[in-house]
């Protein structure tokens, strides 16, 4: 028998990230580097152990290898705790049979056994794949204060963008009336941020009561907070007023790496208050050469850089030879750029050699058509041969042979 | 090394950097932008496989035991074995307050004994090095010799002060003489102050020692068994930096802006553990020049530093000039400020606008918690 808890938090890690394409080949969305040393799920995990909370179930299921072995027990985040801690939980097989996860409501629903085990008061569910920095015993000092049901975490955004998020419709008090999944004409600002704090038994019967629904699509967002409004249950939006991303996209990943070089960006990884806590992978120091030019840059230890970088993230052990050019890009760990060869707008996967002379990504000053442009994503363990071009949005998964200097001695036949 | 327990003594060389032994121990001198001396010798008996460790100190050691905690970062906090630390063990007969390696070694006789090793490897904090002491171990049990001390060829100075011994030795690779402080220069076989020996071998040279009252584990134990026991001497080919003065503590840190002396003390098959500060990475800003130097995570790069190591979560402001200095963990330089050969110590505060050089054979020290 373990000890009651106030609350546990469930962190949804399974999805795949598709419209990651590429970087997710081989591991799953929220085990994506970020920011020169962290996963995404890093900032989930932080937020819950710097909010008190000590027992977090992580629910998996796509390529889950490298998640696991990154959550390990969890001591980085001081989650190997007696009682608690911090637990990976895949689908698995009952007397009854075995299934994957259909749905984020789904994947919760089959561990209720874990949460039962724990007996909290309340359950707070989180995305995966989100970076901000949140206080959530805010969010349950305001569930309480209103007896709310539900409360869900909302960000107000700007009016152009709200027909891509779900949307919290509220009366004055922060109650919600409607939702609306990607209104074409918003009537709020208030997006939700796929992080819902639940009442324990609120929570056990509508995912019981969704699991015998054959129409449902298990899923939070699409089916359990509607049918918690038809029921006329107590719905709350907190609002969050902080640094929030969604970083589901080749696009918006990048732009939430570039934001970390934006000293005006409200997102601080220094505060000593808040450390955002991440696996160390143990490395010596960071290495800036003779000829090295790094400026407006993130760099992680064991990089070793002789060459130039402006507006870019170096992960733990890249190495940028001398000549080499490295430009609104992020590189992750132990990557290799060549002399000589050019990174601009770019991501660059995990452990990747781009060779001598080799170029990988266009500015977009310099396309002839801008339609057409777009950052170029390296995948993991690709060799990108000396001389090489990739162009602007080209997605490469296969190695690219060296291409042979021509008369002139210079590489850069075409891709 | 799994059958062999390390024994770390933390503080034998503390006076030859005194200005940075004030405040803590030699094993937690800070060094490389990150590490603390101790992290070298601990971490490469930990990538020998050692299970059990043993670190002996006996003054102004919070901080070494702050750094080391339960040895999690080694991968020696374990239910069996693992590493300890020894404060002195005071008795009615004895403070516990050693002086020298022999009173150190009988005061922890005791734990020593309760291990299961079969071999001890001893060895002190002044150098940076990354030895292989799996191969160290491996090679005295295949010589059959009593003790085996490490030592590199290296240029001495007959300077005082430095603690040195050195060995003569024989064909093959026995110690035929042994020198301590020898008023010599040029090239000698150089002790690192690394050895090892059986326990039981140990047990009995220091339990005589002791109780005889010979104190000196160099004298007593090592060169008064020169040809009365084998003595397998080992080389080490690697670099090793010595902190034997302020000198030696900044040509080390400025040494391993070198390519050779990197790659020698960070292969990627012993890796150097140090406690973790989750520390976000560097940044660096608009007008960030930097070149040639060491950093740690947590820095902050908005001014010039050139030929630096420069620790966690230092900041450097617009318009401040680094040359030639090592920056301890935490210290701030204030805008528009010039420094060159200086070493500050933690949480140092440079005001705006401050100039301060030293050279580079004799760097100026600012002291922990200093505001200049």
């Amino acid at each position: 028998m373990t000890k009651q808890k106030k609350l546990i938090a469930m962190i949804l890690a399974g999805g795949q990230g598709s419209r990651l394409y590429c970087l997710t080949r081989s591991l799953a969305k929220p085990a994506v580097p970020f920011g020169g040393k962290y996963r995404i799920i890093d900032f989930p995990l932080s937020n819950c152990v710097n909010s008190g909370i000590d027992t977090v179930g992580v629910l998996t299921q796509y390529q889950p290898l490298i998640l696991n072995e990154y959550i390990g027990n969890g001591q980085p985040w001081d989650l190997d705790r007696m009682g608690g801690g911090v637990f990976v939980l895949p689908p698995y097989q009952t007397s009854a049979g075995s299934d994957w996860y259909s749905g984020s409501a789904n994947a919760v629903y089959q561990n209720m056994n874990f949460i039962d085990r724990y007996n909290p008061d309340y359950v707070l569910i989180l995305g995966g794949d989100n970076i901000y920095k949140q206080d959530y015993s805010k969010m349950l000092e305001y569930h309480i204060e209103k007896n709310a049901d539900v409360t869900i975490d909302v960000l107000e955004v700007p009016r152009e963008e709200a027909s891509r998020f779900g949307i919290m419709n509220t009366n004055a008090d922060g109650s919600v009336y409607e939702f609306e999944e990607k209104p074409a004409e918003p009537k709020s600002l208030l997006a939700s941020m796929g992080n819902y704090l639940f009442k324990t038994d609120v929570l056990r019967k509508f995912l019981t009561d969704d699991a015998k629904n054959p129409d449902s699509v298990n899923d939070f967002g699409k089916n359990i907070i509607p049918s918690l409004l038809e029921n006329g249950k107590r719905l709350f939006a907190y609002t969050f007023d902080g640094y929030w991303k969604d970083v589901g996209t080749i696009d918006s990943l990048w732009e939430a790496n570039m934001d970390l070089l934006d000293p005006s960006v409200p997102l601080d990884l220094t505060d000593s208050d808040w450390k955002i806590y991440a696996r160390n992978p143990g490395r010596p120091p960071q290495y800036i050469g003779k000829n090295a030019f790094v400026q407006n840059s993130i760099v992680s230890e064991g990089v070793e850089v002789d060459g130039e970088v402006d507006f870019s993230v170096l992960f733990p052990g890249v190495t940028v030879e001398e000549g080499a050019k490295v430009l609104d890009s992020i590189i992750m760990p132990g990557t290799v750029v060549k002399s000589g060869a050019v990174v601009q707008y770019a991501i660059v996967a995990e452990n990747c050699v781009v060779g001598a002379g080799a170029v990988v990504g266009q500015r977009p000053e310099n396309m002839p058509d801008i339609e057409n442009w777009g950052v170029s994503v390296v995948a993991d363990g690709v060799y990108v041969g000396a001389g090489a071009f990739v162009p602007a949005k080209a997605m490469i998964e296969a190695d690219i042979p060296d291409t042979a200097p021509d008369a002139n001695g210079e590489g850069g036949a075409q891709l | 090394m799994k059958n062999t327990l390390g024994i770390i003594f933390s503080d034998m060389h503390d006076h030859m950097v005194s200005e940075l032994t004030q405040h803590r121990c030699m094993g937690s001198v800070p060094v490389g932008g990150r590490y603390r001396l101790i992290d070298f010798v601990l971490s490469s008996m930990a990538n020998a496989g050692a299970e059990e460790a043993g670190v002996i100190t006996k003054t102004n050691y919070l901080s070494l035991m702050d750094h080391l905690g339960t040895g999690r970062e080694w991968d020696l906090s374990r239910k069996r074995g693992g590493l300890v630390i020894l404060p002195p063990f005071g008795s009615l007969s004895s403070m516990g307050m050693y002086q020298n390696r022999v009173e150190a070694l009988a005061g922890v006789m005791g734990y020593i004994r309760s291990t299961s090793a079969e071999y001890v490897l001893g060895a002190d904090c002044d150098y940076v090095y990354n030895p292989d002491f799996a191969d160290f171990i491996a090679s005295h049990i295949k010589s059959g010799a009593e003790i085996s001390v490490m030592y590199k060829k290296m240029e001495v100075s007959g300077e005082k002060g430095g603690d040195v011994s050195t060995f003569l030795l024989g064909q093959g690779s026995n110690v035929v003489d042994m020198l301590i402080h020898p008023k010599i220069v040029g090239e000698q076989n150089v002790y690192l102050n690394v050895f090892v020996m059986s326990k039981r071998f140990l047990e009995r040279v220091a339990g005589d020692c002791y109780s005889r009252n010979r104190m000196s584990f160099n004298r007593d134990i090592l060169q008064a068994n020169v040809g009365k026991h084998d003595i397998h001497a080992y080389e080490f080919t690697g670099y090793a930096g010595r902190f034997d003065s302020m000198r030696g503590y900044y040509k080390t840190n400025m040494d391993l802006l070198g390519t050779d002396a990197r790659r020698s003390l960070f292969p990627q098959s012993r890796p150097v553990y140090t406690k973790i500060r989750d520390t976000a990475p560097v940044r660096y800003g608009l007008d960030a020049k930097i070149s040639n130097s060491l950093l740690g995570d947590g820095c902050i790069i908005e001014g010039e530093v050139e030929d630096c190591v420069l620790f966690r979560g230092v900041k450097v402001e617009k318009g401040a000039k680094l040359k030639g200095c090592i920056v301890m963990q935490g210290t701030q330089i204030g805008a528009g400020s010039n420094l060159e050969h200086v070493i500050t110590d933690k949480d140092v505060t440079i005001a705006e606008n401050r100039k301060v050089a030293g050279f580079s054979t004799y760097p100026v020290y600012i002291s922990k918690g200093a505001s200049v």
